[in-house]
């Protein structure tokens, strides 16, 4: 039991468990065909349940996971296991379809048409008689969580958004308010909106299938894997009091301390690297930073439209390429910034706090 | 004729469904058509498309989820007073003073199964790349849905004004004082100035406008409860239908051309 509880909290340190997550994103994506069988998603799901009912042994792990306010992300761990499974396992079969130079199963009952009375209509209405029940047998096994009353001058610690955008209060470590609270939900929906506009891939409209869009569907899940649901698992059972790391079976020490060691990036270049002091003008003390989020921003997106993605941005012409990449180096930033963080306690790469600008 | 054929051939049934009992593929399609809630389908769908693992009923059970959230909301509305002084205590007495009250309950477990719900169903649709021509406005109006599931149940997470509720909506909230011009701690508040006066401060800017307040207080607690109650579920309601309406138009559930 205390092998299996420092392992897991070993692994919970925020740097290895986004690379870890991030690792196991794309192992899965690359080996999709054998993890979507049957065989592999009973063994995923039993190896998760039997993290739980293992990890339960330990009693403010237990109490954790039990709150009726985290009882979705529980639920959504499982969830999402098993409608990925799903969706992957009838990708894989139509793709191992198409090389054969058959349609995709879909296909083979997709002109057939039935009435729907009764054929929708009576799944509709069993569908909501069981869903009805279940609520209702939730309801009341569990009783909504109520706490003490509001008083605006005891602040609890943590005090955590909703469940659903802790991915977001999550932003808040590496990056400003305004960033993490205005501009990425921004850009969350106008990414999202866009979707159907930047791609222009016509395959795989109406059918389950990996192979024709690769890049979409990797793009897609990345984001929502690990941008998104990854961040609010981790900001639920990982952050505890003022907002700390603990892993999942570490006791939420509301006086753990952790050195505060960030450095801006004029630091480490004027003082660091250089041996000089800081220069007292804003814009040419941040020049380093400046220049870097500049190249970053207007080089990259060139040189990949010259090379890996010279493909797609010929398919695609500028402004819907320019579009996709902003968005692409927009996700990257956050990752950047991430390990950044974690490797060079990097605080900001631009901070002129005058002006309230800190990326 | 059998009983059920009769009642169905009486005035009164005619009067209502305006066909007869839907054992015949003329009645059955006269059901879904006549019937103004059944209309929201088609007659004939695709048979793929209904399929439960090609949908996994996700946007189905997400319309469930908020029509259980509307039923339960509207009895909460009749124990529930959006003031300082009330909000908590009422909140306790649905579990203590109203029989079966669980109530509550079903309206908090079936908000986050609903956000979570429509997240599956977003994934669904865009694995099955079903957000591709003609669907692309579908997509649009779904992800103002999206938004919308959102908004709604962090406006209703400040209702039962405990601790966690005002916290979580602090946290929140915080946020909107970081806008970029428009709120008083972000990036160009400065700018919005007349002479010396500035005109984006902490009494004025976004945030302000949304708790009607500097804190989470009674003008927050008012301001998201009609937010919870009215706007946002009428809103929603109207998307639905616009929803909906468009799965039909753009040629039913997506299936392979
Ligand atoms: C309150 C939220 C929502 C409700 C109640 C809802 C409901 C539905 C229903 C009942 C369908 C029929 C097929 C199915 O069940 O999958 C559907 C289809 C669709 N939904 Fe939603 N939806 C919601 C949110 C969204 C979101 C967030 C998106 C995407 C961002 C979206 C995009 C679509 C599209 C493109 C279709 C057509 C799919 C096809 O033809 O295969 N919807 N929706």
């Amino acid at each position: 039991m205390e092998l299996f509880e420092s392992i897991f909290n070993a692994l919970a340190s925020p740097s290895l468990y986004v690379i870890l997550v991030t690792a196991l994103f794309f192992l899965y994506l690359w080996k999709m065909r054998t993890f979507s069988r049957p065989g592999w998603v009973v063994a995923f799901a039993v190896m998760t349940t039997a993290f739980f009912v293992i990890g339960a042994q330990n009693g403010d792990f237990l109490k954790i996971i039990t709150k009726g306010d985290n009882m979705p992300i529980v639920i959504m761990i499982f969830s999402i296991l098993f409608t990925c499974s799903l969706a992957f396992r009838q990708a894989s079969v139509n793709d191992m379809r198409i090389e054969k130079g058959e349609p995709p199963l879909e296909a083979l009952d997709s002109n057939k048409k039935v009435l729907v009375w009764p054929d929708l209509i009576y799944p509709e209405f069993i569908c909501t008689v069981l869903l009805g029940a279940l609520f209702v047998f939730w309801s009341i096994a569990v009783e909504a969580p109520i706490e003490e009353p509001a008083s605006g001058t005891r602040a609890p610690n943590p005090a955590k958004a909703p469940w659903y955008f802790l991915g977001l209060q999550e932003m808040l470590v590496y990056f400003d308010p305004w960033l993490a609270g205005v501009v990425f939900p921004g850009l969350i929906v106008v990414g999202l909106m866009a979707i159907p506009y930047i791609d222009t891939n016509p395959k795989g409209n109406g059918y389950y299938t990996f192979k024709e869009r690769p890049f979409a569907i990797t793009v897609f899940m990345f984001g929502f894997i690990v941008l998104w649901v990854a961040l609010v698992i981790l900001g639920t059972f990982l952050r505890g009091p003022n907002w700390n790391f603990f892993g999942p079976f570490e006791f939420w020490d509301p006086h753990k301390i952790e050195p505060l060691v960030n450095v801006n990036l004029s630091e480490l270049f004027w003082v660091r690297m250089l041996d000089t002091r800081l220069p007292d003008a804003a814009l040419i003390r941040e020049a380093p930073g400046l220049l870097l989020l500049g190249a970053y921003f207007v080089i990259t997106p060139a040189l990949l439209a010259k090379t890996l993605l010279k493909k797609l941005f010929n398919e695609m012409g500028f402004a819907r390429y320019s579009v996709l990449v902003m968005l692409l180096l927009g996700m990257g930033l956050l990752l950047i910034k991430m390990v950044m963080r974690w490797t060079l306690n990097l605080q900001y790469f631009v901070a002129i706090p005058e002006w309230f600008f800190n990326i | 004729m059998g009983l059920k054929e009769k009642i169905a051939d009486t005035q009164i049934w005619r009067s209502i469904f305006r066909h007869g009992y839907p054992s015949t593929p003329r009645n059955r399609a006269l059901a879904a058509l006549s019937n103004v809630f059944l209309h929201l389908h088609p007659v004939k769908a695709r048979k793929s498309g209904i399929k439960l693992s090609f949908t996994w009923c996700m946007g189905g059970i997400t319309f469930f989820l908020f029509l259980l959230e509307t039923i339960t909301g509207v009895l909460l509305m009749f124990y529930y007073r959006p003031t300082i002084e009330y909000a908590y205590n009422d909140v306790i007495a649905m579990r203590e003073h109203v029989p079966f009250g669980i109530m509550r309950e079903l309206h908090r477990w079936g908000a986050h199964m609903m956000v979570l719900a429509v997240w599956l169903h977003m994934l669904r649709v865009f694995l099955t790349g079903s957000y591709k021509p003609p669907r692309e406005f579908n997509w649009n109006v779904g992800v103002i849905l999206l938004l919308l599931t959102l908004l709604l149940s962090f406006t209703g997470y400040l209702l039962p004004w405990d601790q966690l509720a005002i916290w979580a909506i602090t946290v929140g909230s915080n946020m909107a004082r970081a806008h970029p011009l428009i709120g008083h701690e972000g990036p160009g508040a400065s700018l919005l100035a007349v002479g010396d006066v500035n005109l984006v401060t902490p009494a004025s800017d976004i945030r302000f406008g949304l708790l009607a307040g500097r804190f989470v207080g009674a003008g927050a607690l008012l301001r998201f409860y009609v937010l919870h109650c009215v706007a946002f579920p009428l809103v929603a309601s109207l998307l639905m239908a616009v929803h909906f309406w468009r799965v039909r138009k753009d040629g039913g559930i997506s299936g392979p051309m």
